[in-house]
C-alpha cells in the first residue's frame, strides 16, 4: 500500500460578505474586515489597506467576535430597585429610561448645572460629548485622561507641541535606534509592534528602559532594567553628558527650539519671562547682525550664545541656563547611577550610542523644504534615533518633569520631525498657542462659556471661582494641579463624596469602570458611591451609567443606559478628538452598524441626542425648536464645527471631492463605508518633516482645516508657562496660590525641565516598588467577558524577582501578603528573574468582582485573581499637617499609580485559596453565560 | 494511508522569528477564529465562563526566561504549533489513517471523518501540537491554513496563513523550505534557524531563529568612548566651546 | 501521563487474559468440556474486557473498526489484528476443547504465539514513544510480557511455573523501575533542546501560554509526589510477586489460589498505574513541569 490521501477543498468559501469598519477591542483603532455568513459574524481580519493597522489585528481584535457575542452585554435599560451595590435592578423602557433621566437633569440645569458632573471614561467621541456638555451648562466635564496619562500629553504639548501616545510616532522607516521608556503596550498597539518588527528586520538596535522585561523590552536588544521613577535623573544624566561631548545639534537647536531665546533676568514680574517685541514675539540675538530681533525674521541667525545686556542687567538665552544646569556633575552618571540602578558605565554606553547613531549615521534626503522664515533648505538630515514612551514615565507624580526632559534630549539631539527620529501625527504639531484656554463660566440655563478642558498658559486661565476656590469638582486647573489640561476624573466621586469643593446632584458616567479597576482606592470608592447621609439619602444622589456590558460599575448606578457593542453603531473618530493620522497623513474613520443588535440597547451618543433634544439644549436645537439631528449618524454628517468642518474630513462637498474643509455631503457616511470606513489625506512630499517650521506642511493642514492660519513655533525647551507659576508663587500677580502651595510650585514647576523625589512621607518601611502592566492580549477589564481571551489571562500572580524570593522564602505559588501605607492583600506570587530587583508587579485589572461580566462566582478572575489598586490611595498617607496631599503630580494633577511602595511579608495560604480581600457578589442583571461553546456560524 | 510520503514536493511552513516574537497572542487567537469556523468541527471551549475555562487551540504562545551565564536574564516569547514534521511519528502511529502528511506540500493533516480519537497521535508528538477536542472527540492540529493558502476565494496575498497574516511584530513567516532560494529558507540560513529536539529524530519543517546577543550595548563603550571625549570641563568652557563651534557654522 | 482508569483497565485486563490463553493454548492445564469453558471464559472475559475497556477513551468508539487499517505502521492497529486473530484462532481452538473434546495442538500453538504476539503490540504501542523516555525502552515490552506470561500461569494454575514466572517479573519490574528513573534525563532531552535556547543559558518556564489548564495539561501531565511513588512502588510489588509466590508456595489450597491472582490483579494494576502516572511527557518541559 502505498501513500494515498483524501482529496481536500482547499478553497472553500470563505464569507459572504465583507464589511469594512474599525475595531474597538481597545483605543488603537484599527481597520477590521468582518466576514459575515448568513448576517452573523463569521470571521474578524485586520484591514490590509488600513493606515493604522495595515492588515495586522491583535489578539483582542481577532477575538471581537467573542466580544459582541458575549453573554455580559447589557440588554434593556435597567433601574436600580435594590440598594446600590446589590445588582439589582428592574428592566424598563427607552421612555421610562429618557423621562427619568431628563426629570433629574432638567431641574439642575435651570438652577445651576455645576450640579451635574458628566465623566466619560475612554471615551472615543470627546469631541461630541464635550459639546454636549459645554451645551447643557456644567463646567464639570473631563473624560479619563487625568488618571491616565495627562502628564505624557501636557507635556508633549508644553514642551513640542504633541505628545507620544497616539499623538506622533518614531520614522519606523529610517531610525536605527529606537530607545523606549516604560511602556507594556500603549494605545498604539499595533503599529508599535509593526514598528519594533520593521527595525529589527533591518537589524536596528531597541533599548528598552523598564524595570520589567517583558513583550517589547523582551525584545529589546539591550534591557535597562531601571528603579522606577528615576528616569527624569537618567535622561538628564544622558543630557549632561551629550552636553558634554558636544554631541548636539546645534544647528537645530538655533533654528527650531527657544534655546537661543533670551530670558528676561530684571528683578520683578518680569523675572524669567522671555524678553519680548511689540508684538509680543520672543527675541534672539542674530548672529548676522548681533542684533536683538523676532524669532522668526526671514533670514535670522539666533544664536545661542550671545547675552544681551541691559540696564547692567545680562539677559542670557535658555540654553545659557540649560548648559549651567545640565553641566553640573549632580547629573553626571557617576552620581545617579546608584538611585537610577543603571551602572555609570552602562548610562555612558548609551549616551555614546545615542550620539554616534544620531551623528555619525545621520544621512540626507534629497528633499528640498522652505521653512517658516522662508528659508530654502536643499536637503533633509536624518538623524535616525527615535524614542517613545508611556505611562511609566507618566505615571509617576514627577512624570510631567521627566516627559519633558525626554522631550529636551530628543531635541538637543535634533530627532525630532526628521527623517529617522520622531515625527507627529496630524493635527499635530499643534502648539500650546493653538489650543483653547480651559473654561468654567457657570450660568443657570445656558451653555458653558467656552470648552471646558484646555491648556493654561498661566494663572489667570485657573479655573477658579470669584472666592479662589475650585470652580470644578475634580479641582482641575488649580494651584494644586495648575496644567490638569485633562481634569482629574479620580477625583471626581471622592470630591463628591465629600462635598469638597460642593456637592453635586447627579453623577452621570460613561464608559469607566470606577468602582473597581479604573479607580485608586477601591474599597472607599465603593463605600463612597453607597454612603448615605444622617437622612438616609445616598450622599452622591444621583448616578447615571452608560456600559455596554455587565461590569462592577452598573451596579452602583441608579441608572443604566445601556450601549450597543462596536460593531452594533455608528461612531466617528474624528480629527477634532483622537484620529487615526500617521505620521505623513491625516484619516479619520467611523464604526457603522455592521450588525443590528438583538437587544433593547442604543449607542450612547445616539442617546445623548436623544436626551438633548428632550431638553432642546441651544446647539442641538433649531431656533425654531426643532432638533437639529435624530441621531448620532445625522450629527457626524451634518454637524458642522465651523463652516465647512465637521466631524469627518473625508468626501466632503456634494460631489465628496472636498478634503478637511467643504460642505456637506448627505451621503458621506455611504462613502466611508465604500472605503473601508476610513478617510486617508496624505501630506505632500517635501512636507512631510519639519512640520512645525515646514511652511509647506502649514499650507497643507490650514488647506485641510487642522489651523484656520500657519502656526509656525519654536519648541519650548524653557517653558514660560511654568515660570510665569512661579512667579505667582514668588508673589508676583493678582492671582496667588494658597500658601501652603507656594513653596511646591516654585519646586516643582521649574521651566527647565528637573528631576524631583517623588514624595515618600509615610512610607517609611515600604521599600519595594509595586507596578502593573497591561497584557497585550486583554483590554482592562473588557477582556475577561470573552471566552477566548480569559483562557489566555484568567487570573494574575504577584511577579516577585528573585532577590526578593530568596530574601523572603517564597517560591512559585506560594502566596505573600502585600501591604502598602493604604492598604494590604494577600496574593499568590511568582518568581521572575528579568526584573529590576526591587520591584514587583502584576498584570492589570485580571480580577474581578464576583458576579461581574456573567463569569460564574467561582471563576478565577474573582477567586485568584486580584487588584492591585486595593494598595493605592488617591491621596497621600498624611503629613501631620492637617492637610490631604493628592496622589498625583504637583503639576498635571495625573494620577500617581506608579509611585506605590509595598513590604512583601510571606504568608500561608488563606484558607478558601482565595486572594484578599474579596467582596460579597453582586447580583449579575444578566445571569452567567453557558458551559460549553464550539462556536460556528456557516455549516 | 499513515505511511508517511516518501518525499514531497513542497516543504511548506513556518520560520518564527524568536528575536522579534513580543508574546502578544496575536496568532493564538487569529487562529482560534480562523479554526473555529473552517476546517473541520469548531475549536471548542469547554466551561467557557466558569471556573475552570479550556479550549482546543492549535497554537499557543509560551514563554521562557534564560539566565545567561553572566548579565541580566532574557525573556523569550514563544510561540507553538504543528512542526509539519517529515519525519511525523504522529502520522505513523495513527491506527486509521486519519493522520496524514500531504504529498503535494508536506503539510500534516487530519481527516476529522476517519479519527477515532484515540489520542495516540498526540502521545506521539513531542512539541504538544495536537489536541483532542473535548466537544467533537477528535484530534485537532494546525492545518498550515491549508484552507487558506490555496483559496482561490482569497485575493493572492491573502494565501498564507491566518496567524502569518495577523502577527503584527512580523515575527511569523510562511513558504516552502525544501526550496533554498525561498524566502524563509534564506531567512534560516542567514540567521541560523534552528529545529526544536532535534535528538527526537522528527526533522521538523518549520523553524526557529535564535534571538540575537543581548544586552552588548556597554561592550562596545571602548569604541564608543572616543564620542564622550568633553569638549570642555565646566560650563564657562562649554559656552566657549559653543561659540567657536557657532562661527563654524 | 494520565492515568486514566480505561488504559490501566485495558492493559492489566487484556494483558492477564491473553496470558490465560497462551497457556491455555499450549494445553496448559489439559482441560476439557465444562472446565475448559470456565477456563476460556475466564480469559475471553479478561482479554476482551480490556479490549472493550480501551475503547472507552476513544472520542469516537462507532468508528473503531478503522483502526485496523493501518497495520503496516501503526502498532495499534497491528495490535488490533493482533487480538482479533489471537481471538479468533483461539476461539476455533477452545470450539474445539470445549465442545469436541478435540485439542488441535498446531492451532493452539499458533493462538498462543498469537496470544503473546497480542501482548507485544500493546507493549509496543507505548514502547515507540519516543515522546515518552520512561516507555521508550526495551524493557517495556520485556516487562509487558513476563507479567502477561506470570499472570497467565498463575490463573492457569501452573504453579511451578508460575513461581519462576513471577520471579522473573518481579525482576524485570525492578530493573525497569530502575532503568525508567534515569530515562528522562538519559534521553537527553530538557528544556534547553525543547526551546533550543538551551546554549544561551538556563532555561526556565516563565508564562504558560494560559492561566487555565488544556488536554495536554489533562492528558501528559501528572505529577506524582515520590514519596507517594514509593509506597505504591512496594505496594504493587508485594501484591504482585511477593505476595503470590508466597502463597504459591504453601501448600495448594483452591482458595489460597484464589489470593494470589487477587492479590497479583490488584499488583499488576497498581504497577500500571504507576507506569501511566509517572511516566514524563516531553510536552511537560514545555510547560516547566518536569
Ligand atoms: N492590550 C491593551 N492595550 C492597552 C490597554 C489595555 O488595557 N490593554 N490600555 C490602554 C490604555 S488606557 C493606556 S493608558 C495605555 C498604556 O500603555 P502603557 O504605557 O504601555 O501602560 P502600562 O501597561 O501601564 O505600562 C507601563 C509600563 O511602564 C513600566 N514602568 C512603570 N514605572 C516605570 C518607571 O518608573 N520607569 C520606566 N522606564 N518604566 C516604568 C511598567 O513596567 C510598564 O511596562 O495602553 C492602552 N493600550
Ligand atoms: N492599578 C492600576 N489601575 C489602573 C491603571 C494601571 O495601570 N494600574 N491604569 C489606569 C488607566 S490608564 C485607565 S485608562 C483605566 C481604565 O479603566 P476603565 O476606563 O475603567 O477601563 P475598562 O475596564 O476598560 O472599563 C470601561 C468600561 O467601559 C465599558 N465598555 C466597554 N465597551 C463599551 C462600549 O462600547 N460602550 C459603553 N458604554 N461602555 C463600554 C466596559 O464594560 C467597562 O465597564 O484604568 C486605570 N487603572
Ligand atoms: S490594537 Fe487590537 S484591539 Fe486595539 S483596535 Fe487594534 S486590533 Fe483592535
Ligand atoms: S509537530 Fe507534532 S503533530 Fe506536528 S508533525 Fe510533528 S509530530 Fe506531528
Ligand atoms: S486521534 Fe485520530 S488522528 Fe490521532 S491517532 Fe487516533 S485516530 Fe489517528
Ligand atoms: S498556520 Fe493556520 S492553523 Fe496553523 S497555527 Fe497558523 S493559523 Fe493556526
Ligand atoms: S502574533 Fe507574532 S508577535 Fe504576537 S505572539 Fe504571535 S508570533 Fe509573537
Ligand atoms: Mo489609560
Amino acid at each position: 500500500m502505498t501513500h494515498q490521501q483524501p482529496i481536500l477543498d482547499t478553497s472553500p468559501k470563505v464569507s459572504d460578505e465583507i464589511r469594512r469598519t474599525t475595531c474597538y477591542m481597545c483605543a488603537c483603532r484599527c481597520g477590521i474586515n468582518v466576514h459575515m455568513k448568513d448576517g452573523k459574524v463569521a470571521y474578524i481580519e485586520g484591514n490590509r489597506d488600513h493606515p493604522v493597522n495595515k492588515g495586522v489585528l491583535c489578539a483582542k481584535g481577532s477575538a471581537g467576535i467573542m466580544q459582541v457575542n458575549a453573554p455580559s452585554r447589557l440588554r434593556k435599560p435597567l433601574k436600580r430597585v435594590g440598594p446600590r451595590g446589590s445588582g439589582e435592578f428592574e428592566e424598563i423602557s427607552w421612555d421610562e429610561a429618557l423621562e427619568l433621566a431628563v426629570s433629574w437633569l432638567e431641574p439642575i440645569r435651570k438652577d445651576n448645572p455645576e450640579k451635574l458632573a458628566f465623566f466619560t471614561g475612554r471615551d472615543q467621541s470627546q469631541s461630541f460629548t464635550s459639546f454636549w456638555a459645554q451645551n447643557f451648562g456644567t463646567c464639570n466635564y473631563a473624560a479619563h485622561g487625568g488618571f491616565c496619562s495627562v502628564n505624557m500629553a501636557a507635556g508633549g504639548i508644553y514642551t513640542m507641541g504633541g505628545a507620544f501616545w497616539e499623538f506622533g510616532q518614531p520614522d519606523w522607516d529610517h531610525t536605527k535606534l529606537f530607545m523606549l521608556f516604560g511602556v507594556a503596550e500603549d494605545h498604539d498597539s499595533n503599529p508599535i509592534k509593526m514598528g519594533i518588527g520593521k527595525i529589527k528586520a533591518r537589524g536596528a538596535r531597541v533599548i528598552g528602559v523598564n524595570p520589567i522585561r517583558s513583550g517589547y523590552n523582551a525584545v529589546a536588544d539591550d534591557w535597562v532594567g531601571i528603579t522606577p521613577g528615576t528616569d527624569g535623573l537618567f535622561i538628564l544624566s544622558l543630557i549632561h553628558v551629550l552636553m558634554k561631548a558636544g554631541k548636539i545639534d546645534l544647528d537645530y537647536l538655533s533654528r527650531y527650539t527657544n534655546a537661543p531665546v533670551l530670558v528676561n533676568a530684571s528683578e520683578g514680574a518680569g523675572n524669567g519671562l522671555f524678553l519680548r517685541d511689540d508684538d509680543g514675539k520672543p527675541l534672539v540675538i542674530d548672529r548676522n547682525t548681533g542684533k536683538l530681533t523676532a524669532f522668526d525674521t526671514p533670514g535670522v541667525r539666533p544664536n545661542l550664545s550671545a547675552v544681551y545686556e541691559n540696564d547692567g542687567v545680562v539677559h542670557r538665552p535658555v540654553f545659557h541656563l540649560m548648559a549651567e544646569k545640565y553641566l553640573s556633575e549632580e547629573h553626571a552618571p557617576e552620581a545617579v547611577a546608584e538611585k537610577c540602578g543603571i551602572p555609570a558605565k552602562r548610562i555612558r554606553a548609551i549616551a555614546a550610542e545615542l550620539a554616534r547613531v544620531a551623528f555619525d549615521e545621520a544621512f540626507e534626503l534629497d528633499q528640498e523644504w522652505i521653512d517658516f522664515r522662508g528659508e530654502k533648505h536643499t536637503k533633509m538630515i536624518g538623524r535616525p534615533v527615535a524614542m517613545h514612551s508611556m505611562r511609566g514615565v507618566s505615571a509617576h507624580a514627577n512624570g510631567f518633569q521627566t516627559c519633558r526632559a525626554l522631550h529636551v534630549l530628543q531635541i538637543i539631539l535634533g530627532t525630532v520631525e526628521v527623517p529617522g527620529g520622531f515625527r507627529f501625527k496630524p493635527p499635530y504639531p499643534k502648539p500650546v498657542e493653538a489650543h483653547p484656554t480651559p473654561h468654567c463660566k457657570v450660568t443657570p440655563n445656558s451653555p458653558l462659556d467656552g470648552p471646558h478642558l484646555g491648556f493654561v498658559r498661566g494663572p489667570e486661565h485657573l479655573a477658579l471661582k470669584e472666592d479662589g476656590s475650585p470652580a470644578r469638582i475634580d479641582k482641575a486647573f488649580t494651584w494644586e494641579n495648575p496644567m490638569s489640561s485633562h481634569g482629574l476624573m479620580h477625583m471626581v466621586i471622592s470630591n463628591a463624596h465629600a462635598g469638597d469643593p460642593y456637592k453635586i446632584d447627579t453623577l452621570f458616567m460613561y464608559m469607566a469602570n470606577m468602582s473597581w479597576n479604573s479607580t485608586m482606592n477601591t474599597k472607599g470608592v465603593i463605600e463612597m458611591l453607597t454612603d448615605k447621609d444622617e437622612n438616609g439619602d445616598y450622599i452622591i444622589p444621583r448616578i447615571i451609567y452608560s456600559d455596554a456590558y455587565s461590569s462592577e460599575m452598573v451596579a452602583y448606578a441608579d441608572l443604566i443606559l445601556p450601549d450597543t457593542t462596536y460593531l452594533e453603531r455608528h461612531d466617528c473618530i474624528s480629527l477634532l478628538d483622537r484620529p487615526i493620522c500617521e505620521a505623513d497623513a491625516a484619516a479619520d474613520a467611523i464604526r457603522w452598524p455592521v450588525i443590528e443588535p438583538d437587544r433593547d440597547v442604543r449607542g450612547f451618543q445616539s442617546v445623548l441626542i436623544d436626551l438633548a433634544n428632550r431638553m432642546k439644549l441651544p446647539g442641538f436645537t433649531h431656533e425654531d425648536g426643532s432638533a437639529k439631528w435624530v441621531d448620532y449618524a445625522d450629527y457626524i454628517v451634518n454637524h458642522e464645527r465651523k463652516p465647512g468642518i465637521g466631524p469627518l474630513a473625508g468626501f466632503r462637498g456634494e460631489n465628496a471631492n472636498k478634503e478637511g474643509r467643504g460642505e456637506v455631503n448627505p451621503d458621506q457616511l455611504n462613502r466611508y463605508i465604500e472605503n473601508g470606513g476610513f478617510y486617508v489625506a496624505h501630506i505632500p512630499q517635501g512636507a512631510d518633516y519639519y512640520k512645525p517650521w515646514n511652511a509647506a506642511y502649514q499650507d497643507w493642514a490650514v488647506g485641510i482645516g487642522l489651523y484656520d492660519s500657519p502656526q509656525p513655533y519654536l519648541f519650548q525647551l524653557y517653558s514660560e508657562p511654568m515660570r510665569k507659576f512661579q512667579l505667582a508663587a514668588e508673589g508676583h500677580g493678582d492671582r496667588q496660590p494658597p500658601d501652603h502651595l507656594r513653596q511646591r510650585i516654585k519646586d516643582t514647576m521649574d521651566p527647565l525641565p528637573i528631576w524631583y523625589e517623588t514624595d515618600q512621607q509615610g512610607n517609611d518601611g515600604f521599600t519595594v516598588n509595586a507596578l502593573t502592566q497591561r497584557p497585550m492580549a486583554m483590554y482592562h477589564s473588557w477582556g475577561t467577558q470573552n471566552a477566548w481571551l480569559r483562557q489566555l489571562h484568567g487570573r494574575n500572580p504577584l511577579y516577585v524577582p528573585t532577590r526578593l524570593m530568596r530574601k523572603h522564602g517564597l517560591s512559585d505559588g506560594d502566596w505573600a501578603k502585600i501591604t502598602s501605607p493604604h492598604g494590604k492583600i494577600t496574593v499568590p506570587v511568582m518568581e521572575m528573574a528579568a526584573l529590576n530587583d526591587n520591584t514587583v508587579w502584576t498584570w492589570n485589572a485580571i480580577g474581578k468582582r464576583k458576579g461581574a461580566w456573567a463569569l460564574q462566582e467561582d471563576a478565577p478572575e474573582a477567586t485568584k485573581g486580584f487588584l492591585l489598586n486595593h494598595l493605592i490611595h488617591e491621596l497621600l498617607p498624611p503629613k501631620g499637617d492637617g492637610l490631604r496631599w493628592a496622589n498625583s503630580d504637583p503639576i498635571t494633577g495625573q494620577a500617581a499609580w506608579f509611585d506605590l511602595k509595598v513590604k512583601i511579608e510571606k504568608a500561608d495560604a488563606p484558607a478558601d485559596a482565595q486572594s484578599q480581600p474579596h467582596f460579597d457578589p453582586i447580583k449579575s442583571p444578566v445571569g452567567t453565560g453557558p458551559d460549553n461553546l464550539a462556536w460556528k456560524v456557516g455549516n | 494511508m499513515t505511511q508517511l510520503p516518501n518525499s514531497t514536493e513542497r516543504k511548506m511552513g513556518l520560520v518564527i522569528d524568536l528575536d522579534t516574537c513580543v508574546g502578544c497572542h496575536a496568532c493564538v487567537i487569529s487562529c482560534k477564529g480562523w479554526n473555529t469556523e473552517n476546517y473541520g468541527a469548531p475549536l471548542s471551549d469547554q466551561d467557557a465562563y466558569g471556573a475552570n475555562p479550556s479550549g482546543t487551540f492549535l497554537n499557543r504562545v509560551h514563554s521562557y526566561e534564560v539566565q545567561p551565564a553572566e548579565g541580566h536574564a532574557q525573556l523569550i516569547h514563544f510561540p507553538k504549533s504543528c512542526l509539519h514534521c517529515e519525519d511525523a511519528p504522529c502520522v505513523t502511529v495513527c491506527p486509521t489513517g486519519a493522520s496524514y502528511k500531504r504529498t503535494e506540500d508536506g503539510i500534516v493533516l487530519v481527516n476529522e471523518s476517519d479519527c477515532i480519537g484515540c489520542g495516540l497521535c498526540a502521545w506521539s508528538c513531542p512539541y504538544g501540537a495536537r489536541e483532542l477536542d473535548k466537544a467533537e472527540g477528535v484530534m485537532k492540529k494546525c492545518t498550515l491554513c491549508v484552507d487558506r493558502i490555496y483559496n482561490e476565494n482569497l485575493p493572492e496575498v491573502d494565501r498564507i496563513p491566518s496567524c502569518v497574516r495577523t502577527c503584527p511584530a512580523g515575527a511569523r513567516h510562511f513558504g516552502d523550505l525544501g526550496d533554498p532560494d525561498s524566502d524563509v529558507s534564506k531567512l534560516v540560513a542567514e540567521r541560523g534557524g534552528m529545529d526544536l529536539m532535534p535528538e527526537m529524530g522528527t526533522k521538523p519543517v518549520n523553524k526557529y531563529l535564535p534571538p540575537r546577543p543581548k544586552d552588548t550595548v556597554e561592550d562596545q563603550i571602548d569604541i564608543l568612548a572616543p564620542l564622550l571625549a568633553p569638549v570642555a570641563e565646566e560650563p564657562k568652557g562649554f559656552l566657549g566651546w559653543l561659540d567657536k563651534t557657532l562661527e563654524k557654522l | 501521563m494520565h492515568p486514566a482508569p480505561s488504559v490501566i483497565l485495558f492493559t492489566t485486563l487484556s494483558g492477564l487474559g491473553f496470558g490465560l490463553l497462551f497457556f491455555l493454548g499450549l494445553g496448559f492445564p489439559a482441560v476439557s468440556g465444562w472446565v475448559a469453558f470456565v477456563f476460556f471464559a475466564i480469559a475471553y472475559g479478561l482479554a476482551v474486557g480490556g479490549l472493550m475497556a480501551s475503547t472507552f477513551h476513544l472520542g469516537h468508539p462507532e468508528r473503531a473498526w478503522k483502526a485496523f487499517t493501518q497495520w503496516k505502521t501503526s502498532w495499534l492497529s497491528r495490535e488490533g489484528w493482533c487480538a482479533v486473530l489471537a481471538l479468533v484462532v483461539m476461539g476455533l481452538y477452545a470450539i474445539g476443547v470445549v465442545f469436541l473434546d478435540r485439542h488441535w495442538s498446531l492451532l493452539g500453538w499458533i493462538g498462543a504465539l498469537m496470544s503473546l504476539a497480542t501482548v507485544f503490540t500493546t507493549s509496543m504501542i507505548y514502547t515507540q514513544l519516543k515522546t515518552i523516555p520512561r516507555w521508550n525502552m526495551n524493557l517495556t515490552p520485556a516487562m509487558f510480557l513476563s507479567f502477561s506470561l506470570a499472570g497467565g500461569a498463575l490463573l492457569a494454575g501452573q504453579t511451578r511455573v508460575a513461581i519462576p514466572l513471577l520471579l522473573i517479573a518481579a525482576f524485570v519490574q525492578i530493573l525497569y523501575w530502575k532503568k525508567g528513573d534515569k530515562a528522562l534525563e538519559a534521553s537527553g532531552t530538557d528544556l534547553g533542546t525543547a526551546t533550543g535556547l538551551g546554549n544561551r543559558g538556563t532555561v526556565r518556564a516563565f508564562e504558560p501560554p494560559h492561566t487555565g489548564t488544556n488536554y495536554l495539561l489533562r492528558e501528559f501531565v501528572h505529577v506524582v509526589g515520590r514519596k507517594h511513588a514509593e509506597k505504591l512502588r512496594v505496594i504493587s510489588f508485594v501484591l504482585a510477586f511477593v505476595l503470590p509466590v508466597l502463597l504459591l508456595v504453601l501448600p495448594f489450597n483452591h482458595f489460597l489460589a484464589l489470593l494470589a491472582v487477587a492479590s497479583h490483579l490488584a499488583g499488576v494494576a497498581t504497577s500500571r498505574w504507576l507506569f501511566f502516572a509517572q511516566a514524563e511527557h516531553v510536552v511537560g518541559l514545555y510547560y516547566g513541569k518536569r
